[in-house]
């Protein structure tokens, strides 16, 4: 058996390792080999690489990857549980990046004048959706760590911009294609750079999750481009099993939040914005605040309380005491249970992971479907953090942005009870009329402190 | 179009079959940790970057080819050990059925 058979049965043996692990991936008891059998094929993918006759350079390859996992290691190992989102987004946006280098490289290394008309396209194809994937995850990254705007971003002239992008990209690409010139493919880069970003910007906070899996997804596409044009089996196997899989979980994710794709990607053009726009004028309505010795008897004399908890709660870090409150509550005999909200947090699951951190009983978390029937039979809903998933305007206003996302239940509890820091809208940037219902109570401050202040008081009444 | 390239084509058109096909039934709490493993899965790219800087033969080449496999190995790492943490967070779960156990009876008796 020659070397370079070897390499490809090993490669081929990588890439069976990624099926399972995905199939792995996808079922909660065998997730975590799953994810340990994709690390053990990409070690080997990688091993057989540098075995490779005519690798040349190897010692700036390994200088390259020392450096990658220096910087990689620690930012996976160091970020805190609340920041995993905005980490894959980066993650994500590296490899589409890595991608478009690859094709660029490859291009100008050819005789470009000698380069079949299909290779062209590959590389054209490459070089877009991986930029596309790079910028729009940098700007899904700000987004997520808040260092710019959450809610949806538009501008004058928003659509006429993107038309001209994109009409843009589509002639230079049949240059490209015809021309093959090099000069036109850096063009096509900064185009592409700038399509990702225009194409994230009216995307609001709350739809981000779902953008970097489609993202995610785009750069699957793209890797598998990069391995049409190095004739790699292991590159197109891997990248189109995570640019199809990428988009079925896409797809999954969004009918977890009871909205279409479409309407995730493209809702902020149109009649929504000025939906947004005409209730900021509610500031001045009056709430009814408490304190926490008043709320603390409240819930020390329920029979049923429901927590439901949202990204306030993970930023405070405050989930140990939140399961302290329900440790106290259930030595007086109140019944307790937290209702997570599908997209909770910031990620599909992201909630599950924060409580299971802190050692919350699998048992008592429910889902929204499973929570929802019991709200009406509960007599104070403590919603620590959490805004937009139980904001009734997504049931009852067609022009929201959240309109059509099940919500929490928590208007239909006996008393509604708010830990907030202030009134400052959730993460769609909207309104909550229930923040103003008679019904509720709240009680401003950081989630940490209340909740500390909350389990005094309820084991001294 | 040449042989080479129609094999490359069968086998993404089979992968894309797989890729939608392994994936059926997902639950909820694990849509993170599966885009996260699956943007590990990408990673893969790293060889592609290894191939391009070990057959670089410019200085531009040999700058582009760094920075892919830089890139890449970011990809790569970051995408397993953040999967990783997820999933530690899953491990000391029991595999009861989540589904309807009187919630009532198990907390009531908690005191």
């Amino acid at each position: 058996m020659s070397r370079g058979t070897a390499i490809d049965l090993c490669y081929l043996v990588a890439a069976i390792g990624f099926i399972i692990a995905l199939k792995g991936l996808s079922s909660p008891r065998h997730a975590r080999a799953g994810n340990l059998l994709a690390a053990a094929g990409m070690a080997l993918a990688i091993g057989a690489t540098f075995a490779r006759s005519g690798l040349a350079h190897i010692w700036l390859i390994v200088v390259a990857m020392v450096i990658g996992v220096a910087i990689g290691v620690p930012a996976a190992r160091l970020v805190k549980m609340t920041a995993m989102p905005q980490m894959v987004a980066a993650f994500n946006g590296v490899g589409g990046g890595a991608a478009a280098v690859i094709s660029i490289t490859e291009f100008i290394g050819s005789d470009a004048k000698l380069v079949a008309t299909y290779k062209v396209l590959e590389v054209v194809f490459g070089v877009l959706v991986g930029a596309v994937s790079f910028s729009g995850s940098a700007i899904a990254f700000l987004k997520l760590q808040e260092l710019m705007a959450t809610r949806p971003i538009t501008y004058p002239g928003q659509q006429q911009i993107n038309a001209v992008v994109g009409l843009g990209i589509l002639g230079i690409v049949l240059t490209i294609l015809v021309t093959s010139s090099t000069a036109l493919l850096w063009v096509l880069l900064g185009l592409a750079l700038a399509l990702g970003v225009i194409f994230v910007l009216p995307i609001g906070g709350a739809d981000v999750p779902v953008l970097i899996s489609l993202l995610n997804s785009f750069t699957g596409l793209a890797v598998a481009a990069s391995g049409f044009t190095l004739d790699s089996n292991v590159l197109v196997v891997a990248g189109t099993l995570v640019g199809a899989s990428g988009m079925l979980l896409t797809r999954m994710m969004s009918v977890a939040m009871g909205r279409s794709l479409p309407n995730i990607l493209f809702s902020a053009f149109g009649a929504v914005v000025t939906a947004t726009g005409g209730e900021a004028g509610d500031a001045n309505r009056a709430v009814r605040t408490g304190t926490p010795e008043d709320v603390g008897t409240l819930l020390a004399y329920s029979r049923k309380v429901v927590i439901v908890p949202g990204y306030g709660l993970a930023v405070a870090q405050a989930q140990h005491t939140a399961k302290e409150l329900a440790d106290a509550l259930m030595e007086k005999g109140v019944d307790v249970f937290y209702a997570i909200h599908p997209v909770a947090g910031r990620m599909p699951g992201h909630m599950n992971v924060l409580l299971a951190e802190a050692n919350v009983p699998y048992e008592e978390l429910k889902e929204m479907d499973e929570a929802n029937p019991e709200m009406p039979t509960a007599d104070v809903a403590l919603v620590v953090g959490a805004n937009d998933t139980v904001n009734p305007a997504a049931r009852s206003t067609p022009g929201s942005p959240i309109y059509g996302m099940p919500i929490i239940d928590a208007d239909q509890a006996e008393n509604i009870v708010f830990l907030k820091r202030s009134m400052r809208p959730g993460f769609a940037g909207i309104d909550n009329d229930l923040l103003y219902d008679p019904k509720t109570t709240m009680l401003f401050g950081d989630a940490k402190d209340t909740l500390q202040k909350l389990v005094a008081a309820v084991k001294k009444a | 179009m040449t042989n080479g390239l129609l094999e490359l084509f069968t086998i993404f058109v089979l992968a894309g079959f797989v890729g939608y096909e392994v994936i059926s039934k997902v639950p909820s709490i694990l849509h993170t940790p599966l885009m996260s493993g699956s943007n590990a899965i990408h990673g893969v790219v790293v060889v592609g970057s290894m191939i391009v800087l070990g057959s670089a033969h410019t200085g531009a080449e040999e700058a582009l080819g760094f920075i892919a496999v830089v890139l890449g190995t970011l990809n790569v790492v970051g995408g397993f050990v953040v999967t990783d943490r997820m999933l530690q967070m899953f491990k000391s779960r029991q595999p009861t059925p989540k589904g309807g156990q009187g919630a009532k009876g198990d907390e009531g008796g908690g005191s």
